[in-house]
């Protein structure tokens, strides 16, 4: 096992993540200097592999994930020896995809002799905002918002979370998504929405809030009906007011919660994560309620907020350091929540 | 079999009382537009079957992966698939073999894939108002669901 005091600002971890879409890596030093991050959509894995890439599915990730590490390793400029300890999400995601990652995972910490360590994806996602500001001061409150989550995280300490609220049915960007394709508006349908919001009355039409004063848990599938009933029954209301009032019900939603958390535990500031946090108008409302509150509003960027090795990487480097590596054994944990992880330690 | 149901707490128990009839094994696909209530009648169906926290739509994470005692309910969302190539990359009749049952929504793309399995499409009864009406049909396919079909029209009488 490796000792606590030689993980430092020196340590050079490679991060592995396979859980959805994306397959990724990045080297990453010191737990927040990214010397490379790889996403595979970014890559022309086709041209350099050959082959059918499709969107999603283990198969693409056993394509993708040979050459995604090589051009990690590459990009970072450093000989693979130099790697001290190789972290890799081991869950919540589609089985046959962590095994992808889990699996190469293991190989080159056993190839390369070095560290295993098994992550966290939610909690990588909660160590993405320290990659672009390491300065951040505990307590925190994170809303995390993508296609495929909703959740408010108190981060109190490295390691020490607390699942303050999360959505009972649909994720938020699920609902963007959904109601891009109903309107027409194309894909993916966050950026669709946004854009076509620009354009839109935000007040043209009052869509339902849904458990507005009801704890810190989301509902966003109500919503989604809503719209699709007011489209059937009014077909001449335009796209881009329905789009506007649709964006403006859900931030609406995701900022009063994310304030009243941080009223509740007291935090230093709300951090945003995830796909969703790209949203023009949930960044601007949560900077205006953040600065009224007199708390700190972190957005990171794009890169940073959608699914990564770098935030992998990070989350590996403060759990080796917390914990030590984890075993060679650790399988893949499909519902994994974030907390009680569950990876087996030594 | 045709059934109507006047609010998603009434789909919810509509169900509930098809969950009766489940057992381990099954394969159940739902079908019907977005807004239908695929995801009420999966949820219905979990929590009767035991699934205890919030089952959430797996419209992005694809399959969602619940235990709950002897028994482990996929709730899987081919939504976003729209080759039959990557719907057998999830393997999903091979996570019904092992005690498990598997909930399909948008489920189109996975049927010429499964032998057994009972269909449930729900429609919105657009002439109600409210928009809180829907009319589900249920249809079974395969000698497994076949023989059930007496004990599935009893447990759903309350809604024919």
């Amino acid at each position: 096992m490796m000792p606590a005091d030689v993980v430092g600002p020196d340590t050079v971890i490679l991060g592995i993540e396979t859980s959805c879409d994306e397959t990724a890596a990045a080297v990453v030093m010191g737990g927040n200097d990214v010397v490379s991050s790889v996403v595979s959509s970014q890559i022309d894995v086709h041209a350099e592999f050959g082959g059918v890439v499709p969107e999603v599915a283990s198969r693409a990730h056993l394509e993708s994930i040979n050459p995604v590490v090589r051009r990690a390793i590459t990009d970072a400029g450093i000989d693979e020896r130099r790697i001290d300890a190789i972290a890799c999400t081991v869950g919540p995601g589609l089985i046959g995809a962590l095994l992808v990652g889990v699996s190469s995972a293991k190989a080159l910490a056993l190839a390369w002799d070095v560290p295993f360590v098994g992550v966290n994806h939610l909690e990588a996602h909660l160590y993405a905002s320290f990659l672009e500001d390491p300065s951040l001061e505990f307590p925190l409150v994170v809303l995390l918002v993508s296609g495929g989550h909703t959740m408010l995280v108190e981060m109190r300490g490295h390691g020490e979370y607390q699942l303050l609220g999360r959505t009972i049915d649909d994720a938020a960007g699920e609902a963007f998504d959904k109601v891009a394709r109903y309107l027409d508006l194309g894909y993916p349908g966050g950026p669709a929405i946004d854009r076509a919001a620009a354009a839109g009355d935000p007040e043209a039409v009052r869509f339902p809030r849904a458990m507005m004063d009801d704890g810190l848990n989301f509902s966003f599938s109500g919503l989604k009906t809503s719209v699709v009933n007011f489209v059937r029954k009014h077909p001449d209301v335009q796209s881009v007011d329905i789009a506007a009032s649709f964006q403006h019900a859900v931030s609406d939603v995701l900022v009063h919660k994310a304030m009243k958390a941080a009223r509740q535990v007291g935090a230093t500031g709300v951090v945003l994560g995830g796909g969703v946090a790209a949203n023009t108008q949930l960044r601007a409302d949560l900077q205006t309620a953040c600065a009224e509150a007199g708390i700190g509003a972190f957005l990171p960027s794009r890169e940073m907020c959608t699914d990564n090795a770098a935030m992998i990487a990070a989350a590996g480097w403060h759990r080796l350091r917390a914990l030590g590596p984890s075993r060679l054994d650790t399988g893949a944990f499909p519902s994994m929540p974030l907390v009680d992880t569950g990876i087996a330690d030594g | 079999m045709w059934f109507r149901t006047t609010s998603p707490t009434d789909t919810r128990a509509f169900a509930a009382a098809l969950a009766r009839v489940v057992r381990s094994g099954d394969t159940i696909v739902l079908t019907g537009e977005m807004g239908a209530g695929k995801t009420v009648v999966a949820q219905g169906i979990g929590a009767a079957l035991g699934v205890a926290e919030p089952m959430t739509s797996p419209t992005f994470t694809l399959v969602n992966t619940y235990e709950c005692g002897d028994l482990t309910v996929h709730h899987a969302d081919l939504y976003r698939l729209d080759r039959t190539i990557e719907v057998a990359d999830l393997a999903l009749s091979e996570l019904a073999e092992f005690r498990g049952v598997v909930l399909i929504e948008w489920g189109e793309a996975a049927i010429s894939e499964i032998a057994d399995y009972l269909e449930v499409h729900i429609d919105v009864d657009l002439d109600d108002d409210e928009g809180a009406v829907r009319e589900i049909t249920i249809e079974t396919i395969g000698s497994s669901w076949d023989r059930r079909h007496e004990a599935l029209s009893a447990a759903l009488e309350a809604w024919s």
